[in-house]
């Protein structure tokens, strides 16, 4: 999932933004709504350039919250369908994704995300993450968020989350942030196939010669909601059995265990090669999926890792479920940096002081 | 992993001077040689007069940060870029200068390898003020042999756009004025 690309492949040299453009179009997404906000305005750039050449639909919708309805108009009716924004407009999203969510529809929805909380600001961050993997929406909405770290991983996890969200009937998130959709580098489209359109008998598509359906997420009849509420735990736990993704990164005879995803997880590849390189035994689990959250394999190398050092871009969110996913809370330390990069400096050092005091 | 192989750079200066834009050129060409690399630009807030930099990591194998911190290359195309790279450098590291806006007074390290080019100068030479960055793209490619010139020529028609493709003359010129300089 995250190769080097070298060689004859053919590779484009793209921003990450783009990259989820790509793979959108690839999956056969010809639905985008959405409203503009930095960091990720190239998206809608893109799609409003290259959309109705592919014989679909752009629109600029008012604000996120008729994005979030429009999109799922055009699920219900059965189509492959996405937006993104960042922040403060995926805030305004929450009510529809909850709607979502309950009517089981499919989507692709993009954070691209911005420093918070409020407006904050336009710099980097991954505190979006509670929101994100923990419902984010009322009535204990939750839905699939995948986490690339790789211009290659924001075309290929655009084309899983269109196969998740139709083989589920559930919107996915991809988070990004600030840099991996502003960095450009190369990726090659041959690698992933893109999912192949399957059939949505519960679409609403006009009901003549056929009785008719709803799509809704309004249950008022007895303990219908009840009822409701269990069949979407019980999909959530079939996306948990299923679906959990996540990079081993030399792993095996790792002493020092980091946690990151995203461009974090960027930064701490480099520091871990240094660490290799000056005898240190660092290694890094790091979570593609965020929801569902790799709990297994967190659980089975804290047990035999000297630490776990959680690397987030915020002060503090993962590392509540790497605690969830291990009674070894004692081996857990954590370095944050809300709203901007560490760089790979600030890894090392870190690493460097844990092993003077593992040794 | 050799030292030599793989490297980064930051191209830095004002907003306006192609900054931007020699460092996708660098970075295509690197990809056409076969090489992994990753451009990260600073985004965002100004596009014209303000400071304009972005940085080019290129190697063999997976590239973890596609930011910097200490930095084995820096072209600076003006004073206030000199300012804020040349103490982050590391020594042995390659440092081009713009010494038609910076002073050479103003390079203080003895651990680097300096090469002044007085690109604004050559780049008026060559036809265009526009040109300097390219030219100081030149002398870094050449200096340090990351990519090779021609291979800077063959990918400008993926970086300049249709409208302005009767100037790729130009910008071979300034390519190869540069590069005669190292």
């Amino acid at each position: 999932m995250s190769g080097v690309i070298l060689g004859t492949a053919h590779r484009e040299f793209v921003k990450g933004n783009e990259a989820i453009c790509h793979g959108a179009l690839a999956a056969g997404c010809r639905h985008y709504f959405g409203y503009p906000i930095t960091p990720q305005n190239d998206i809608p750039e893109y799609m409003s350039a290259h959309m109705a050449g592919h014989g679909g639909v752009f629109l600029q919708a008012e604000s996120e919250v008729a994005t979030i309805n429009m999109l799922l108009g055009a699920a219900a009716a059965g189509k492959r369908v996405m937006t993104s924004s960042s922040g403060p407009g995926i805030s305004l999203m929450q009510e529809g994704i909850s709607y979502m969510a309950g009517s089981e529809l499919p989507a692709l929805i993009v954070n691209i995300a911005r420093s918070g909380p409020g407006l904050g600001g336009i710099a980097p961050s991954q505190g979006d993450y509670f929101q994100a993997v923990k419902g984010g929406g009322h009535g204990g909405c939750r839905i699939p968020v995948l986490a690339p770290h790789s211009v290659q991983e924001m075309y290929e996890l655009t084309l899983l989350a269109f196969e998740l969200a139709d083989r589920y009937r559930t919107p996915v998130m991809i988070l990004g942030d600030a840099i991996i959709g502003q960095m450009k580098e190369p990726y090659s489209p041959g690698l992933h196939e893109p999912p192949a359109p399957i059939d949505k008998p519960w679409a609403t598509t006009g009901c003549v010669g056929r009785p008719r359906q709803h799509v809704k997420s309004l249950y008022l009849k007895d303990d219908d909601i009840e009822r409701h509420n269990w069949r979407l735990h019980e999909k959530l736990q079939r996306v948990e059995n299923a679906e959990v993704r996540a990079e081993s990164y030399h792993l095996e005879d790792a002493k020092i265990v980091l946690v990151a995803f995203g461009t974090a997880a960027r930064v701490c590849k480099t520091a871990i090669q240094w660490a290799r390189k000056a005898g240190i035994a660092a290694g890094m689990i790091r979570p593609i999926t965020l929801f569902p959250f790799p709990k297994a394999l967190v659980h089975e190398t804290a047990g035999r890792a000297d630490l776990m050092l959680v690397v987030e871009m915020n002060t503090g969110q993962m590392v509540e479920d790497v605690m969830i996913a291990t009674s070894h809370h004692d081996k857990i330390r954590f370095v944050g940096k809300p709203c901007a990069m560490p760089t790979p400096d600030d890894i090392f050092s870190e690493i460097k002081r844990l092993a003077g005091k593992t040794a | 992993m050799s030292e030599k192989t793989n490297t980064d750079v930051i191209f830095a200066g004002f907003g306006g001077q192609g900054i931007l834009m020699v460092g996708n050129l660098l970075s295509i060409a690197a990809m056409d040689e076969g090489r992994q690399v990753t451009y990260f630009p600073a985004y965002g807030v100004e596009m014209r007069g303000g400071t304009a930099n972005c940085t080019v990591v290129i190697s063999d194998d997976e590239i973890g940060s596609p930011v910097v911190g200490h930095p084995r290359a820096c072209v600076v195309m003006n004073a206030p870029s000199l300012e804020k790279y040349q103490p982050l450098m590391v020594a042995g590291g390659t440092l081009v200068v713009n010494s038609s806006l910076v002073g050479k007074g103003d390079v203080n390290r003895s651990d680097l390898s300096v090469l002044f080019v007085d690109a604004n100068e050559i780049a008026r030479k060559v036809g265009s003020l526009q040109l300097a960055s390219m030219v100081a793209l030149g002398a870094y490619a050449a200096k340090t042999g990351v990519v090779s010139v021609e291979t800077l020529c063959a990918c400008l028609p993926k970086v300049v756009s249709k409208k302005y493709e009767k100037f790729i003359p130009l910008n071979i010129s300034a390519l190869k004025e540069g590069a005669s300089f190292a």
